[in-house]
């Protein structure tokens, strides 16, 4: 336990955090806000540099072998499963592997063990029986959700109007607070969730018993950190001493979930500003050099940039790129006025030049206009320079959300870290939705029927009114069974794997927001846009389905600042979210919608007929709420206020815009560049937009890292919500990405 | 009533014609008939469609937020001093916003309407195509003088200058150009800064989309030592703060 005299040794400041888990008064009470430039960085040490070579080796092995250097068939993963790994035991300066070698994958088979299974068979490999037959006793997630889904989700989902649900797979988006295993301790954590399970008390009910579950098993997940950290030769269960344990206490509680989990994105949250509170001290205690600091902070991006797991082929149409989305989120303002800007938020940007650009961690600056001037131009210098980093609105977020200590799940997700979770729900595909209202509610490939008492529409040229009333109908539809899906996949996931070392770092039974999703927004704006401005006649084929679309006339476009257009864009999505919003989620969870596709809007637009904005079937959407691609010509800004646009309030899991620009069109010189990113993106956030991705590159780059993608093993580039190594891109996603409107100079 | 200006195109994101982000207003009609001129289709003086100042105004500002300190509006074109009285009302509405002015001219019209907008214009980049009177003509089809003299007016009214000179391999390349030019710029009080261009073939397509005959198609694009020595010959002659493009 922490004693009063612990903490006057310590020299932290603060009271509240000593006796009640409270980890922002510790951050309150001790940051160091840093107001300056970048100068003060070091570049990588000849240890970083050994370390980092290494690591190079054997990514060169898993690129060679076809994106998978090893697996472990025959155990399945637990915090304690494998015994320690190393890169180069006797340079790391923060240490632990997934399992007991450099990017070795490993099974976690209770989200579901098909797909476990089929992983590995598309390499030729076999799950040990000794695994298989533990399914013969146990339950998965997976084989729990289908047994409890009724026909109707069935339909949707194999119909592609719903997709991409996590009911095979693990939800992950959940975000422990790491921090708190550095500041307390595992004991003191222990000692926490013990009062919690003894304050549930009273006549029992379902949630009660369920929360008493919840926490046992999270009080064993603190134990097992605990031996998983010995076998390293560490003893976690005080609080970290200094900033390498600290440093190593966050990684190892990360790791213990990283072990557990294979959810599909498993952010960091936001550790840089607490862990600059030790590094500051140990600076100025002299106990370290700059360069020192610099060392452990690049040597704990490289454990992050190793990251795996198991994944099978068709898991690469939705999230490709094999991306894990070890999120962590720098920079933001407090509630104080203060910012959270410290030298560590600079050292965790630095790496992407220590060690050279990377997708993961995925590096998320929470741009406040009230940023130290010295950190704005860092972050544009680092995106002109590397292609890596997103932005997201701090102030409207802080706003919007009442709080100041959040990370950002996945993509884009906002989460105060310890106090919420969230509960992933892909999303649906609303242009095939728009398709239903247009074809009597039949999907538009085989005519299959999805939904009934949707009107046919006159003959002739498309009216805005009816097809609306029939959209809206089919609105109504697809929240009600999606609500319905996203209930059951998450009442089994807690029931059948548990996220208990990342619950074991949350506050007892948390906020908790389901994350619902819609994919195809600026189609939709389009497709309504067409029929309300220009005349659209529906090509129908023997069967009634619209297959084509004849357009006469010429109609305002999304992306180019149009209220006519944009205002459509906003409307649907706000009707859409107030639908999902009459159903009941469990545990009482609270709606949020997301326009976000990761990759997807490929697989989305491969499932897609024909629409009534012009594109042609089976052609991919657009990425999140970007304009479609090339329809965006009025200049950067014009398209980027049209997606500003988007209320937040009604889509508060996010709304990602990933903007692409030529160096030149940024600015003359590099200086300018620079200054002109930095406008762009107060001007962009002063309009209450909530995303950025900032691709600065040319396209003629691209088309040589498609042709030779040999000489392009680091090229980075932000897609959606994330970045990925481009080269690591299925073919078909590498040439979306070369389609998608680039920015350039007249 | 006040007059329309006719427009050709607006780029909402312009980071080359002025400092930091600007919204850039391609205004129709020149008198110059460049052999070279990349937007053929804004010299005629008819074309573009019309826009009351109050509109590009309201355009203006719906990207505000973006102009940050620096940023504001450029009228390029065409030549914008052809609507100097159109643009005046603009100029004061976007001066009073707190943004700022810049006119991308050739400097070949001056008139009293010329001089009320230079009063609310920050910054005035001039273009001067070439140093020597007859191949200027060649070049442009106007008299050099008039040009000369609107850099020494302009200078004199204490603007702040950006000198452009697109730079045209066998036609102003020559050493000799070259210093002549730069002593020209070297002799204006208030050039701040000096822009060199070098000569693109991007605009070659619309020729043939006009239906003309792009006269320079033998013209290569400036190889990388012809940017250096131009640079070097300014930076000889005293010019500062030097940009090739």
């Amino acid at each position: 336990m922490i004693t009063e005299a612990d903490v006057k040794q310590s020299k932290f400041l603060g009271t509240k955090w000593i006796n009640t888990l409270n980890i922002n008064d510790f951050i309150y009470a001790n940051i160091t806000p840093y107001l300056g430039d970048a100068s003060f960085l070091e570049n990588a040490t000849e240890r970083t540099n050994s370390v980092w070579n290494k690591t190079k080796e054997f990514l060169k092995e898993e690129r060679d072998n076809n994106g998978l250097r090893s697996v472990d068939v025959a155990t399945i993963s637990t915090i304690t499963s494998h015994k320690p790994g190393y890169i180069l035991k006797e340079k790391e300066l923060i240490v632990g592997l997934q399992t007991d070698a450099p990017l070795r994958r490993s099974i976690k088979p209770f989200g579901g063990i098909k797909l476990v299974e089929s992983a590995l068979e598309e390499r030729g490999l076999q799950i040990d029986p000794s695994v298989k037959e533990v399914f013969n006793y146990a339950k998965n997630h997976n084989d729990a959700v289908f047994s409890a889904y009724d026909k109707e989700i069935r339909l949707y989902r194999s119909n592609h109007i719903v997709t991409g649900l996590p009911d095979n797979y693990a939800r992950g988006r959940i975000i422990g607070d790491y921090r708190r295993l550095a500041l307390y301790g595992a004991d003191q954590l222990i000692a926490f969730k013990q009062q919690d399970a003894a304050a549930i008390g009273g006549e029992m009910n379902d949630e009660k018993v369920r929360l008493r579950e919840e926490v046992a098993l999270q009080i064993a997940a603190l134990k097992d950190i605990k031996k998983m950290a010995a076998s390293y030769g560490y003893d976690v269960s005080k609080p970290a001493s200094n900033a390498q344990e600290a440093i190593q206490w966050v990684y190892f509680a990360y790791l213990a979930a990283i072990k557990e989990q294979d959810g599909a994105a498993m952010s960091m949250g936001n550790v840089s500003t607490f862990l600059d509170i030790y590094i500051e001290r140990d600076l100025e205690e002299g106990v370290i050099t700059e360069a020192q600091a610099q060392e452990m902070i690049d040597d704990f991006v490289i454990k992050l940039r190793l990251v795996r797991h198991l994944r099978p082929g068709s898991y690469d149409d939705i999230f490709g790129g094999d991306p894990t989305w070890v999120t962590e989120s720098i920079g933001g303002q407090l509630f104080d006025g203060r910012t959270k800007v410290t030298k560590t938020s600079f050292r965790f940007l630095q790496t992407l030049y220590n060690l050279g650009p990377s997708p993961e961690p995925n590096l998320t600056v929470l741009w406040s206009k009230d940023l130290p001037e010295g950190f704005k131009k860092f972050c544009a210098k680092v995106s002109v320079d590397t292609s890596s980093i997103q932005y997201e609105n701090d102030d409207l977020m802080r706003a919007s959300r009442g709080s100041d200590d959040y990370g950002i799940a996945c993509c884009v997700s906002h989460q105060a870290i310890g106090k919420s979770i969230q509960h992933f729900g892909a999303r649906v595909n609303l242009p095939k939705a728009l398709l239903l209202a247009l074809n009597t509610g039949r999907e538009e490939e085989h005519g299959i029927e999805i939904l009934k008492n949707v009107p046919a529409l006159p003959e002739g040229p498309l009216s805005y009114d009816t097809v609306m009333d029939n959209f809206k109908k089919a609105m109504v539809e697809l929240a009600r069974v999606y609500a319905k899906s996203m209930y059951i996949i998450h009442y089994m996931h807690d029931k059948y794997y548990y996220e208990k070392a990342q619950m074991a770092m949350i506050d007892t039974n948390p906020h908790v927001d389901v994350a619902y999703g819609a994919a195809g927004i600026s189609i939709i704006a389009d497709s309504l846009s067409a029929i309300k401005y220009a005349k659209v006649t529906p090509v129908r084929n023997e069967i009634g389905l619209a297959v084509d679309f004849k357009t006469e006339g010429d109609f305002p476009k999304y992306g180019n600042d149009d209220d006519r257009v944009d205002l459509i864009a906003k409307e649907v999505a706000a009707f859409f979210y107030a639908e999902l919003c009459k159903h009941t989620p469990y545990k009482n969870a609270t709606p949020t919608l997301s326009l976000l596709t990761i990759t997807s809007n490929v697989m989305y637009g491969k499932n897609t007929g024909a629409t009534p904005d012009g594109r042609p079937a089976h052609e991919s959407f657009a990425p999140g709420a970007n304009p479609m691609h090339g329809r965006d010509a009025s200049g950067a800004i014009c398209s980027l206020n049209s997606v500003a646009k988007l209320n937040y309030e009604v889509a508060q899991d996010g709304i990602s815009n990933t903007f692409s620009i030529i160096p030149k069109a940024l600015g003359a010189t590099k200086e300018e560049q620079i200054d002109n990113l930095v406008d762009m993106m107060n001007g962009y956030f002063a309009k209450n937009a909530h995303h950025l991705n900032v691709n600065v590159l040319n396209r003629d780059l691209l088309m040589d890292a498609y042709n030779h993608p040999e000489n392009y093993p680091q090229l980075t580039i932000r897609v959606s919500g994330y970045a990925v190594n481009f080269v690591r891109l299925s073919k078909d996603h590498q040439l979306e990405v070369i389609q998608r409107t680039f920015h350039e100079c007249m | 009533m006040n007059k329309q200006i006719r427009i050709n195109y607006i780029e909402s994101f312009g980071t080359q014609d002025g400092p930091g982000v600007r919204m850039v207003v391609f205004t129709q009609g020149c008198l110059l008939k460049c052999l070279y001129c990349q937007n053929p289709d804004t010299i005629p003086i008819q074309g573009g469609t019309e826009m009351s100042w109050e509109e590009i105004f309201d355009k203006a500002m719906r990207q505000k937020e973006y102009f940050g300190t620096r940023g504001g509006i450029t009228i390029s074109g065409g030549e914008p001093l052809l609507h100097a009285e159109a643009l005046l009302p603009l100029f004061k509405a976007i001066k009073e916003a707190g943004y700022t002015t810049a006119l991308d001219t050739n400097g070949f019209v001056w008139n009293h309407h010329v001089e009320d907008l230079l009063e609310y214009t920050d910054f005035i980049l001039l273009d001067i195509k070439h140093i020597n009177p007859h191949t200027h003509k060649k070049l442009t089809g106007v008299q050099l003088s008039p040009i000369l003299e609107f850099a020494h007016k302009a200078s004199q009214l204490n603007k702040r200058i950006w000198l452009r000179y697109v730079l045209v391999p066998g036609w102003n390349d020559s050493d000799e150009d070259l210093h002549e030019w730069a002593r020209f710029g070297a002799s204006i009080k208030g050039v701040e800064r000096v822009e060199i261009l070098p000569y693109h073939t991007l605009g070659v397509p619309k020729y043939a989309e006009m239906g003309q005959e792009y006269l320079l198609s033998d013209v290569k694009t400036p190889t990388p030592d012809l940017k250096n020595k131009t640079k070097q010959i300014f930076e000889e002659e005293g010019l500062k703060n030097i940009v090739v493009k």
